[in-house]
């Protein structure tokens, strides 16, 4: 670890910090309808969208209607991806000709996407043609991280809300957040990252005769406008198979500190918009210090151990860490930094292959997303899943001094605590579930890249990853069969899903509640002691669940190098 | 329940031919005109013929030229389409070795690159980047530690002075942006391109 490597770092979350206030700002005033300095262009396109398609904007729905208007919008969303990929080979925009995608792939592809995890088991440059990075991906990167963003909002609003039946409108939420938030910032980011020397181009791939004559074939293509919405929205899908690792899809130092900052800042400024909402803003500092506590020390160890490098690097005389798998114009410690800002939220593009990380480096992002990716999380996502965490910690809270529990004026009962250990357990159930059934099938085992716990790794990482609608993987596995193409696409689903009806029925049983005032009694949330008991609550319940699996996989791992054992 | 379902097609509809196509085809139209080179992949053209991307590194295995780092990239078997063949530095098909840290293969590997750049050069200590394979299978740039490595290979074969070509080395070595982020590095391309210039 270097000085220079801290101070990136430390750069690094400031920036974030100082984002959080005036994003938050501006997120809350869309969400909440009013005007903004976009409104003179923005405000008749999004009439008419209403007009259109018959949006009454004024009549808000009940928590359940709300859930099914965006299952409605998402079998939609299923039916563009999936068709458009199988089809690609009839369709425009397809100078490599690639042919069609195979139905279990497109599943798989379709699912992940709408679910906004955005798992490669497609090779991007090798699979799909432009018109499926475009109208399939980059679309479902936009109205799936919208969508992510809308139900925290309705969530919010029942913890805001008091004694009504509705928490907003799926449709003028979706079309606000798509117009005001996600597209301007994405217009702006996608030309700067073009400055960078990422590739925006409808043209065929490009032929060229190197120095030394050889043949080289470079792919291109619509890249930055895919880029800057699979960041901003935490989708992280890449344009090519190496993701962000790729030169065209991370040109520079700057273009990958920017990226990074894209990943965090709507997860971040999320708490802030909290705090607005439920009408102290402190309670969303409150909750970005639970996020900052676990996410420094994430990094800690990530960087550490990567700069360490192996004990058989060291035995050759190797120094300067584990470079492999990692690009030089980012080193060891953006490329530390980003694995965790990836996993942390729940964003999954990667800067260098995480199967190739030390055992202790990549056990980071493993953990990142079994607790759950609420460290700032998915846009949205992080910040209902927080909230979840929160309510159990409120509840514990309540219990050690027999009062009943409240959290920002409302009362915690039975329904809510049910509702949030539902989403919590769900989770753990998938992800080791399928890793369970895959290491006992030989075909499934045939899919690993590394023998030995390293292996056992790649298959648990798998399954988190899809489970929390990650994305990022320890892309040595073979992801890409009919056993993981359909049992990830599971996992993906009920990962996302199985979280969000449970934190909607939550937000609806809550906005019906009376608002209590604060009393001598009322645990304070908004302090260190709060912020202290939520970490505990989280690491708690995550050491209980995934620390036997991590033993077989990482840890055993560390062990063994430290041994020397090869596999 | 029912209302809802014409604005689950007709609001999806619109925002996906919104964000879909309008948004990717306008990005396309004004970055061609204000980014025009990086639009396209930042081409290097030599004589009217494209030899390379800035961006992409590409396979050197000649003396007279500084070598990038080990490349995983992989391409289909020209005699089996279902496997793969190592193709380093294919352009097309990014990716990394993915072998991780116990990995019997990936320590075979290094030490046979090791054994293979010292009896290259006993007098520095092999840099990593030498004997590691980046995540995309492209990177573009070696460490400067790891250009100068090379300098006394290449000066050799194009029987120049070491002092000569160590200058090229130095003229080509971007350092962090702003002093703060990123990593010092040399992009291969761009110094070979300087070294055949030089020896002109």
């Amino acid at each position: 670890m270097t000085a220079i490597g801290w101070f990136q770092i430390i750069l690094f979350c400031a920036v974030v910090v100082a984002l959080v206030k005036p994003l938050g700002w501006y997120m809350t005033r869309v969400f909440n309808g009013e005007a903004t300095f976009l409104s003179p262009v923005l405000r008749p396109v999004e009439r008419g969208f209403y007009w259109i398609s018959g949006v009454d904007e004024s009549r808000e729905q009940h928590w359940l209607t709300y859930t099914v208007a965006m299952l409605l919008f998402h079998i939609g969303g299923f039916l563009i991806i999936y068709g458009v990929m199988r089809l690609q080979a009839v369709l425009p925009f397809n100078p490599a000709d690639q042919a069609a995608v195979a139905p279990d792939l497109s599943f798989n592809t379709a699912v992940s996407f709408l679910t906004n995890t955005n798992w490669q088991n497609y090779g991007g440059e090798s699979t799909v043609s432009y018109l499926v990075q475009m109208l399939g991906l980059t679309h479902q990167n936009f109205l799936s991280a919208a969508t992510g963003m809308v139900l925290a909002v309705a969530l919010i609003r029942g913890f805001a809300r008091a004694s009504v039946r509705t928490i907003g409108n799926f449709w003028v939420d979706i079309t606000r957040c798509t117009l005001y938030i996600l597209l301007p910032i994405c217009i702006v980011y996608s030309l700067f990252l073009v400055s960078q020397g990422m590739p925006q181009t409808l043209g065929p791939y490009v032929d060229a005769t190197t120095l030394e004559g050889a043949k080289q074939t470079i792919a291109v293509g619509p890249v930055a406008s895919q880029v800057a919405i699979k960041m901003l929205g935490t989708n992280g899908g890449g344009f090519f198979n190496a993701n962000a690792a790729h030169p065209f899809e991370n040109p520079t130092a700057l273009s990958n500190f920017v990226q990074m900052l894209s990943i965090f800042v709507i997860g971040a400024a999320f708490t802030n918009v909290f705090g607005r909402m439920v009408g102290n803003q402190r309670q969303g500092w409150a909750i970005l210090a639970v996020m900052g506590v676990l996410f420094i020390a994430g990094v800690f160890v990530c960087y550490w151990s990567e700069a360490n490098g192996t004990t058989a690097l060291q035995a050759l005389g190797l120094s300067g860490g584990n470079m492999e798998g990692k690009e030089i114009r980012f080193g060891i410690v953006a490329s530390s930094l980003f694995a965790v800002v990836t996993t942390a939220a729940s964003c999954g593009a990667v800067n260098a292959m995480h199967d190739s990380f030390t055992a202790l480096g990549g056990m980071i992002p493993l953990i990142n997303m079994q607790l759950g990716e609420i460290i700032v999380g998915g846009v949205g996502a992080g910040l209902y899943g927080m909230l979840l965490f929160v309510v159990l910690a409120i509840f514990v809270a309540g219990l050690m001094v027999g009062r009943t529990p409240e959290y920002v004026g409302k009362k915690i009962e039975a329904r809510e605590v049910k509702m949030a250990m539902l989403a919590i357990l769900v989770l753990p159930l998938m992800y080791l579930g399928w890793t369970a059934v895959a290491v006992v099938l030989p075909s499934a085992v045939a899919s690993m890249a590394n023998a030995g716990p390293h292996g056992f790794t790649e298959v648990l990482y798998a399954f988190t990853s899809a489970t929390g609608n990650n994305g990022s993987a320890f892309a040595g596995l073979t992801g890409n069969t009919f056993f993981y193409n359909l049992t990830l696409a599971s996992a993906m689903f009920v990962g996302r899903f199985f979280m969000i009806v449970p934190a909607m029925a939550i937000a609806g049983s809550l906005a019906q509640k009376k608002s209590v005032p604060p009393s001598a009694g009322t645990f304070p949330t908004t302090g260190g002691l709060f912020v202290g008991l939520v970490v505990g609550v989280i690491l708690i319940i995550g050491g209980l669940t995934f620390f036997p699996a991590l033993a077989l996989g990482p840890i055993v791992e560390h062990l063994a190098m430290n041994a020397n054992t090869l596999f | 329940m029912l209302r809802e379902i014409r604005p689950a097609i007709v609001l999806l509809l619109l925002l996906t031919a919104v964000t879909g196509l309008a948004y990717p085809l306008a990005i396309t139209a004004i970055a061609g005109v204000i980014f025009p080179s990086e639009a396209q992949g930042s081409l290097i053209e030599k004589d009217g013929k494209v030899i390379g991307s800035a961006l992409i590194g590409q396979e050197f295995k000649e003396d007279k030229y500084f070598h990038g780092r080990p490349s995983a990239t992989l391409a289909p078997d020209p005699n089996d389409s279902s496997k793969t063949v190592p193709a380093p530095y294919n352009a097309a098909n990014s990716g990394g070795s993915n072998l991780g840290p116990t990995s019997k293969a990936l320590n075979d590997r290094i030490k046979e690159d090791v054994e293979k750049l010292k009896a290259e050069n006993s007098s520095q200590p092999v840099p990593i980047d030498l004997v590691t394979t980046s995540g995309s299978g492209l990177d573009p740039d070696i460490s400067p530690e790891a250009a100068l490595f090379q300098v006394p290979r290449v000066a050799k074969a194009r029987n120049l002075q070491e002092a000569q070509v160590r200058q090229l080395v130095e003229a080509n070595t971007k350092g962090r942006f702003i002093g703060v982020l990123g990593e010092p590095r040399v992009n291969v391309l761009a110094l070979n391109l300087a070294l055949d210039g030089a020896s002109k």
